[in-house]
């Protein structure tokens, strides 16, 4: 086969691109392959590309464009609050906005954490300062769904002694 | 210490050319990836919230223990030249990411150039530290050191869920990505590599050449990293990559063996004419300075060349560079005037130590 371009040196570049589903194929030499640059668009190609291919194939992402069937937290589609980052920028960046963005789109990540690691809970470190007042909200949070209990039942003295507890640790949180 | 002895000196930490199983792991990265909370990740950020990020790191960095740990001097991309943003990526300081795409990007170096904070990289802090050898732990130590020390005076965006928060999901969890820089000669003559770089990719491990994401293995030298970073501890991640990167080495050591034993003329041969090449040529492209310096590395690795460090190999590595040629030259060069001058650095270099 001869190059597609100049018709006289053999086409030894096969090129097929794919776009929205629709083929295209190039048979072309490596002289005029460099002069038209046709690899130039496959430069910048990184792994956030990757990542906007694999939401685009989202279910949670087709769902939002659908719409009317799906319940209602599916239908709205994704805007962070806090740095108004769309569903749109960020499959086309592979990139979030601000931290809060993972608590707008909280489970709808699932998926697409599944798919890169395999997991979607943190393991390991923790911060150490900010982390430790994590710790002792989780717990003040379980104290005072106890202390309520305490009190419907009117076990009135584990309920004083719960309260301590509680005040011990809104120091504590006060205090760092 | 100014800005100007990160540009112009060749030599840097990592390129020491000692370190455990230094014959085989040319350095050790590792890098922590960390963002403030209350403020947008460097994409969504405006200029004066970047600035404020940069100041609020490096005011952190002047904790007293801190100052225990590493010097640092703040250098600003805005500061410096296109070709020595060039340098400090070509001895790996700074990624190519920060150099050319941050806005208000900036990188807090120490002295030694063993640890790297780059500021408004594609997350607000990317802690990094550079060893030479094998030394994943003490490059983790060192990094999650430094990472408590700023967090005493940081706010950073964490979440119980997903752990700290990245401007990439790819990032996310434990922000670590560790990685080592591995020369497998052996493993590419005796045509093993394909099959083992296949197989890493299928136990959560990556593989790239010298300078990173995109980059080609250049002088059969591969850089192998961990993919996943959410879901597992620290500890499980580095020794993940520890015992993939351990059983590498063995098998390295096994065709260098095999090699040594079974086609020892034909491996003399090889080294002994890239060594020829080097030290005589007038006209050396990058590519073919990586190949040789990689054939001469492994005859000093093998006993084969005598009386070359082999960190002159590591230095020339990185001076051989586009970005080094050119500020070491003081001007821009082309091409064919860079070849010319790789070929005489190498010369002048590999001759004042044979002599």
């Amino acid at each position: 086969m001869n190059c597609e371009e100049c018709g006289k040196r053999p086409a030894t570049l096969h090129l097929t691109k794919i776009v929205n589903g629709e083929k295209t194929e190039y048979h072309i030499c490596e002289q005029c392959a460099k002069e038209a640059d046709v690899f130039g668009g496959f430069s910048n190609f990184s792994i956030n590309n990757l990542l906007s291919g694999l939401l685009n194939f989202d279910p949670m992402l087709k769902k939002e464009g659908a719409g009317a069937k799906d319940s209602q937290a599916n239908q709205k589609p994704f805007r962070c609050e806090t740095c108004g980052l769309t569903y749109a920028q960020f499959s086309k960046s592979g990139k979030f906005g601000c931290s809060d963005c993972y608590k707008f789109l909280g489970d709808r990540l699932d998926p697409l954490l599944r798919r890169i690691h395999g997991n979607i809970q943190h393991l390991g470190k923790v911060p150490e300062r900010t982390g430790g007042q994590l710790k002792i909200r989780k717990e003040l949070d379980q104290l005072k769904e106890a202390l309520r209990k305490y009190v419907v039942s009117e076990e009135f003295e584990k309920a004083a002694e719960i309260r301590d507890r509680i005040r011990a640790l809104e120091q504590r949180i006060a205090q760092s | 210490m100014s800005q100007q002895s990160f540009t112009q000196n060749p030599w840097s930490y990592w390129m020491k050319g000692d370190g455990p199983d230094s014959d085989i792991v040319v350095s050790t990265r590792l890098r922590i990836a960390r963002n403030l909370s209350q403020l947008p990740f460097p994409l969504l950020a405006t200029d004066s919230q970047a600035e404020e990020v940069v100041r609020k790191v490096s005011a952190a960095a002047k904790d007293e223990a801190m100052k225990n740990l590493a010097d640092f001097e703040l250098i600003t991309m805005e500061q410096i030249s296109p070709l020595e943003k060039r340098v400090l990526v070509e001895k790996h300081l700074v990624s190519p990411n920060l150099a050319e795409e941050s806005r208000k990007g900036a990188v807090l170096l120490n002295r030694e150039e063993s640890i790297s904070i780059m500021i408004n990289e594609e997350d607000h802090i990317r802690i990094q530290v550079l060893l030479p050898g094998f030394q994943l732990n003490e490059a983790w130590e060192t990094g999650s050191k430094l990472d408590d020390l700023f967090e005493k005076h940081l706010n950073y965006a964490f979440d119980e869920k997903r752990g700290y928060l990245t401007s990439c999901p790819t990032n996310v969890g434990t922000g670590i990505r560790a990685s080592v820089m591995l020369h497998l000669p052996a493993l590419v003559i005796t045509q093993q590599i394909n099959r083992i770089l296949q197989a890493i990719n299928q136990v959560g491990l990556v593989v790239r050449g010298l300078y990173g994401e995109g980059s080609e293995a250049l002088g059969n030298l591969f850089q192998l990293s961990n993919q996943v970073t959410l879901g597992l501890a620290e500890s499980d991640i580095l020794a993940n990559l520890y015992s993939v990167a351990r059983q590498i080495i063995e098998q390295e050591r096994v065709a260098r063996r095999y090699l040594h034993e079974h086609s020892r003329t034909a491996l003399e041969d090889r080294i002994y004419r890239s060594y020829g090449i080097l030290l005589y040529a007038r006209n050396v492209e990058s590519k073919e300075a990586a190949q040789r310096l990689s054939d001469v590395r492994l005859g000093i690795d093998l006993g084969i060349i005598k009386g070359i460090p082999s960190n002159i190999i590591n230095e020339l590595l990185v001076m051989t560079q586009p970005g080094f040629l050119q500020h070491h030259a003081g001007q821009k060069l082309t091409p064919e005037q860079r070849d010319e001058r790789r070929a005489r650095l190498i010369r002048e270099r590999l001759s004042t130590v044979t002599n």
